[in-house]
């Protein structure tokens, strides 16, 4: 890659964690204004549209408005933790862009040879900001908030990191940018079952959708953030979509093929974009359908179901590895016509065998 | 089968389906400056609506106010009747009851069909003579004075018909 200007090391370090910034905050005005106008349509209205044409400088508005708000910090907050609290939730999120690889290696360091274990153990970070903000408060409901997100992150980080491994077992590394070299068919097509736990599984890391416990506006309020206004506030709010924006790019790079698609070698970050979109798309349409899960359910949910699944679809993965795979070419196309109905009967029969609230002790004396 | 399947995640699907389905249907929200509802025929709205020609300056309305809002004034009149020389009311504490369109034994009172009354000043709200006036142009509601209701469109709940749920 002589062409590239950016040989020197720190030349290069310099121009991308600057356009990793750029892209993040732009990214995540894009994702706020796509969400609510892709709701639109969902709950049969048109979203933001006053702002500028299709609404699209209204995340932009919505910018100013909180920035120029009140900072308002409760009597009894524990003042530096609640000061501190939106940088640590938001800088794990910033952290994970530094390994994806926007095009055929090109990103902050896309080469890292543990990139995806740094992308879960960084993301996972992130949750330490919300419970400081929980905490710090000094407000039951915050408290709550904070310790449901706590319990939430701990049991749906395992079949993450599961469905994680099944794509590094096929792949046979660890880098982002060889992962998604090894995609000659996209992972989601060979492994549909780790897909669909990775993208439950991320919907519960990121806090949204059917997961967003934490927020629960109808039982805590708005959770962690209920004592937050003005820019910390919108510290909060840009974490929680760069998140969105890190886990679609995340998912996107590992079960989609990331920058690989038909066409131009050039064109390679379009690809990337609209894989991350469509993804996100996904997100929406689950958060728009499902309502919100009760807290044992989500803990049984992930523990007794997700879990185990998750196991069940790394063992699979491993023995068909073991059979049928080669180290350097990865596993051949016809183990789709085994991994779907796999995955369907898995699914089949683990929700027979999986049942909530076991243990319960009936009162009617 | 339906019963086998039962619990095993087919119901999330069918959520899903039913929720893109919505994707493709038509927008119920009201685009409120550019678009507008036909109210209904016998909405009680803004300004009340004073026919000269009927009135006679008998100041039932007056009387019948539970604000004690409308402000009549009347002088003799050369051929046995009441000039109105004032006719005025603050629609700003104007609680839109309607009896006074109600009691108005000559059908000289209307409510009128209008809703956007915000004003920078208090003083705007007052209402002389003149701005109560009937002319042609102005819209009078149906209520207490069933004739009109022929002649008034009828009512629209949504912007454009149904919301394309149903073939009807």
């Amino acid at each position: 890659m002589d062409w590239w200007p950016l040989g020197n090391f720190w030349a290069h370090f310099a121009v991308f964690a600057l356009a990793i910034i750029v892209f993040v905050l732009l990214m995540v005005m894009v994702f706020i204004w796509f969400e609510r106008r892709a709701f639109g349509p969902f709950q049969m209205r048109w979203g933001p549209n006053r702002a500028s044409p299709w609404g699209a400088l209204q995340p932009v508005a919505d910018a100013i408005k909180v920035l120029l708000k009140e900072d308002i910090v409760p009597a009894v907050a524990d003042k530096w933790v609640h000061f501190i609290a939106p940088v640590v939730g938001f800088l794990p999120v910033l952290l994970i862009f530094a390994v994806v690889p926007f095009h055929d290696g090109h990103g902050l360091i896309p080469d890292m040879s543990i990139g995806i274990l740094y992308v879960v153990a960084i993301s996972a970070l992130s949750v330490v900001g919300v419970f400081m903000a929980g905490w710090s408060s000094g407000n039951k409901y915050s408290l709550l908030g904070g310790m449901r997100v706590i319990a939430q992150m701990v049991s749906y980080e395992v079949p993450l990191v599961l469905s994680i491994i099944s794509v590094v077992l096929v792949a046979g590394s660890l880098s982002m940018n060889e992962i998604v070299a090894a995609q000659e068919i996209p992972f989601f097509v060979l492994m549909p079952l780790g897909f669909l736990i990775f993208l439950i599984a991320a919907m519960a890391e990121i806090n949204r959708g059917p997961f967003d416990l934490l927020e629960a506006d109808s039982e805590i309020v708005a959770g962690f953030h209920i004592e937050y206004s003005g820019m910390k506030f919108a510290m909060f709010y840009l974490a929680e979509y760069g998140h969105a924006l890190a886990m679609s790019a995340v998912a996107a790079t590992l079960f989609f093929g990331g920058w690989r698609g038909p066409g131009d070698e050039y064109i390679g970050f379009l690809w990337f974009l609209l894989k991350v979109f469509f993804i996100f798309f996904l997100l929406i349409w689950a958060r728009v359908t499902f309502p919100r899960l009760r807290v044992d359910h989500l803990m049984g949910f992930g523990w007794k179901f997700l879990f185990p699944l998750a196991l069940m679809n790394v063992f699979v993965v491993a023995a068909e590895m073991i059979v049928w795979g080669e180290i350097d070419g990865g596993m051949p196309w016809w183990i789709v016509f085994i991994n779907l109905p796999a995955a369907l009967v898995l699914i089949y029969l683990w929700s027979r065998l999986f049942r909530f609230g076991g243990g319960r002790v009936g009162v009617n004396a | 089968m339906a019963s086998m399947l039962e619990g095993s995640g087919l119901g999330l699907l069918k959520g899903m389906a039913m929720t893109f389905r919505h994707l493709f249907r038509r927008r119920i929200t009201t685009q409120y400056p550019e678009q507008k509802l036909t109210l209904s025929k016998r909405f009680r709205g803004y300004t009340l609506v004073w026919d000269k020609e009927r009135c006679t300056g008998c100041a039932t309305c007056a009387k019948s106010c539970p604000q004690g809002n409308i402000e009549i004034v009347t002088s003799k009149g050369t051929e046995n009747d009441y000039v109105v020389e004032k006719f005025q009311l603050d629609s700003g504490r104007c609680i839109f009851c309607g009896l006074c369109v109600e009691s108005c034994p000559y059908d000289a009172l209307f409510l009128g069909m209008e809703y956007e009354r915000s004003s920078y000043r208090r003083g705007d709200l007052v209402l002389s003579r003149d701005k109560l006036l009937f002319t042609p142009d102005k819209q009078r509601s149906a209520y207490a004075r069933p004739k009109l209701e022929p002649g008034l469109p009828r009512q629209t709940l949504l912007i454009e018909g149904d919301t394309g749920s149903k073939k009807r």
